[in-house]
């Protein structure tokens, strides 16, 4: 087990590095980085050379690397262009409020469709199985932004129970994390009882009823653990893409999380709150995959050993 | 044999719904295994051996549907319980499988599904369960069985893992054990030990087996009797040595030609003319007629019926065969 956790540590720093490399190049890919943020304005040939040596900008390559990994291993991802604060910290005040959001629509979406895919697939074909799965279809469909404006609609507009935008308490937290819940929510449900149904036509499963379990051992114990491993695996893509920032989400309720900021960030050219924005929300998707690896461990012996 | 035997079966049938109409798995099967017994259930794949035993057991699941007369030690087992039938399943009558490797939970210890055996019978929940965990794997001659309980199925080689499963069908000490092909998956060198072990078990524990197979050089082996099964069907049940004397069903003629045999010189081996019927659409009269040498006109129009010769024979045949 431990030398697997080993392995598994090391390659998520090797990509965490990966990650930002290509990150600090992805800046020079788009072209000058000077020119690029001084577009639109009047410039001369002078204010362009003076803002590349200030950022830093008219020394080779290499060396700007070696600056930004040396300065990156110390939590400095350079200052925002418009206000001048360190990027990281701009952006690690609005994390907070991205992984507020992402925690409360991911237990929302697990604690709803966990039970309508056990059920779904218990009662495989059933009136209560077409239906849900039905919703689950039409819940996977729908656009996030008309989602979101008609739970504005319904339970701001016309039952008053939520407000419409902004932060705050849980209050405000409840519409975004629902509308952000929604296409989780439907997916897991079909994974979880896809899943279910894959393993309960598997030779196990016939050998632990032969063997005289009881069905609801057969079912919770057997089934459910081994179901378990490919939902685990979308469970924790879905919550890192919420962790990178759920932008339209954000957007129809004001909520101020990292998406929102960083999309800010891309119209002002402020490169260095990208980056921050980018290599922040990479390392907490990294760190959750290792999470994930982890628990893959934990629950199948065949990875644990192999 | 003249005791009551243990498992009495009569005219089971097991159907599934498809789109295509109602397929019947096994239709009209009896046959009966007495104390100690080994029996060999024999025939081509998809002939209804192994949806016969699940039926046995009560496992065939929705949609399909099955009905007939079991009776297991003097119970008729259609009217038992659910509960009831759960305690007899891996307590009186156990199953091991074709493929040890999917058979066993992959994600938890062999330890931990043994000791399900003992903590799903009431009856057998006596005394410590590692303990008697670990007897089960001595039973099946598994080395340092303690530590072995701690190991996952895939730490296990495939004679070994069926050694697994057959020490857990043997904890609840069952009067029988079905075994579905349990040498098919295995290396050819672990399969002897494990008709040995079988061979063993009914000598020391009085177990009787049935023996799902498609090979019948294993029944010739291992089994008191064989029942031949062809399309849902069952068309000869003898004692082993007269049927591999004297074949008196067609099929099962067949299959004995299909064989390689020791010290029969023979430039190539026969084969059964034509595939199994379409269980959707069966022929009228006879299921074999078609693929029948000896079919005449009667046998295109008249079902024959499994009829008894009085010797402990049994053939479903309008022109049986006399010995060779």
């Amino acid at each position: 087990m431990w030398r697997y956790v080993r392995r598994r540590l090391v390659l998520a720093v090797l990509t965490f590095w990966a990650v930002s490399t290509i990150v600090w190049g992805l800046l020079y890919l788009t072209g000058d980085p000077v020119a690029i943020l001084l577009a639109g304005t009047p410039a001369g040939q002078t204010d362009v050379e003076q803002l590349r040596h200030a950022l830093g900008f008219d020394r080779p390559l290499p060396i700007q690397y070696l600056h930004f990994l040396s300065a990156a291993v110390q939590g400095d991802l350079g200052n925002s262009l418009r206000s001048g604060e360190p990027a990281l910290l701009l952006v690690s005040r609005r994390v907070g409020f991205t992984v507020q959001l992402a925690l409360l629509a991911m237990t929302l979406a697990l604690v709803v469709s966990i039970p309508v895919g056990i059920v779904s697939a218990m009662f495989r074909g059933s009136l209560t199985d077409r239906t849900l799965m039905l919703l689950s279809m039409v819940g996977q469909s729908m656009p996030i932004f008309w989602v979101g404006l008609l739970m504005i609609a319904v339970f701001a507009v016309e039952l008053r129970w939520f407000p419409a935008g902004g932060a705050g308490g849980i209050k405000y937290l409840f519409l975004p994390a629902a509308t952000l819940a929604l296409y989780p929510m439907a997916r897991i449900a079909r994974l979880v009882r896809s899943s279910l149904l894959d393993v309960l036509n598997r030779d196990y499963i016939l050998a632990a009823r032969a063997r005289g379990l009881r069905e609801a051992l057969v079912v919770g114990k057997h089934a459910l653990k081994n179901a378990a491993l490919p939902v685990i695996t979308i469970v924790a893509l879905q919550f890192g893409y919420m962790l990178g920032g759920a932008v339209i989400t954000e957007t129809i309720f004001g909520w101020p999380g990292v998406g929102l900021f960083t999309v800010t960030a891309i119209h002002e050219r402020d490169f260095p709150v990208v980056q921050a924005a980018v290599v922040l929300a990479s390392g907490m998707f990294i760190a959750l995959n290792f999470l994930v690896d982890l628990l893959y461990g934990w629950l199948d012996p065949r990875i644990r050993f192999s | 044999m003249r005791e009551p035997p243990l498992l009495e079966v009569e005219d089971l049938r097991v159907e599934f719904p498809t789109p295509k109409g109602s397929v019947r798995a096994a239709d009209g099967v009896s046959f009966r295994v007495w104390p100690s017994e080994i029996v060999g259930l024999v025939g081509e794949s998809g002939c209804g051996k192994s949806v016969t035993t699940l039926a046995l057991m009560r496992l065939v699941r929705p949609p399909g549907r099955f009905s007939g007369r079991i009776v297991f030690k003097g119970r008729n087992l259609m009217a038992l319980s659910e509960h009831e039938m759960r305690l007899l399943r891996g307590g009186e009558m156990a199953m091991i499988f074709q493929n040890p490797m999917t058979a066993l939970d992959p994600v938890f210890t062999v330890g931990d599904q043994i000791a399900e055996v003992f903590q799903s019978h009431p009856q057998l929940r006596t005394g410590d369960v590692r303990t008697a965990a670990a007897a089960v794997l001595e039973q099946v001659r598994i080395p340092n069985p303690r530590a072995q309980l701690n190991a996952y199925p895939h730490q296990f080689s495939g004679g070994m893992a069926q050694r697994v499963m057959i020490g857990m069908g043997l904890a609840g000490r069952p009067s029988l054990l079905i075994a579905d092909e349990p040498t098919t998956a295995l290396d050819v060198s672990v399969q002897a030990q494990i008709l040995d072990l079988l061979r063993a078990i009914r000598e020391k524990l009085h177990t009787a087996v049935i023996l799902i197979t498609h090979d019948l050089a294993i029944t010739a082996q291992l089994c008191d009797r064989i029942v031949v099964m062809y399309a849902g069907q069952v068309v000869e049940a003898s004692p082993t040595r007269e049927l591999f004397r004297a074949p008196r069903h067609p099929y099962t003629r067949g299959l004995l030609d299909s064989m390689p045999r020791l010290g029969h010189k023979r430039a190539r081996l026969e084969q059964i003319p034509g595939q199994p019927p379409d269980l959707r659409a069966l022929p009228v009269g006879c299921r074999f007629a078609p693929r029948c040498p000896r079919a005449e006109e009667r046998c295109r129009t008249e079902e024959p019926v499994l009829v008894s010769s009085g010797d402990g024979r049994y053939v479903r045949c309008h022109f049986p065969l006399e010995a060779r």
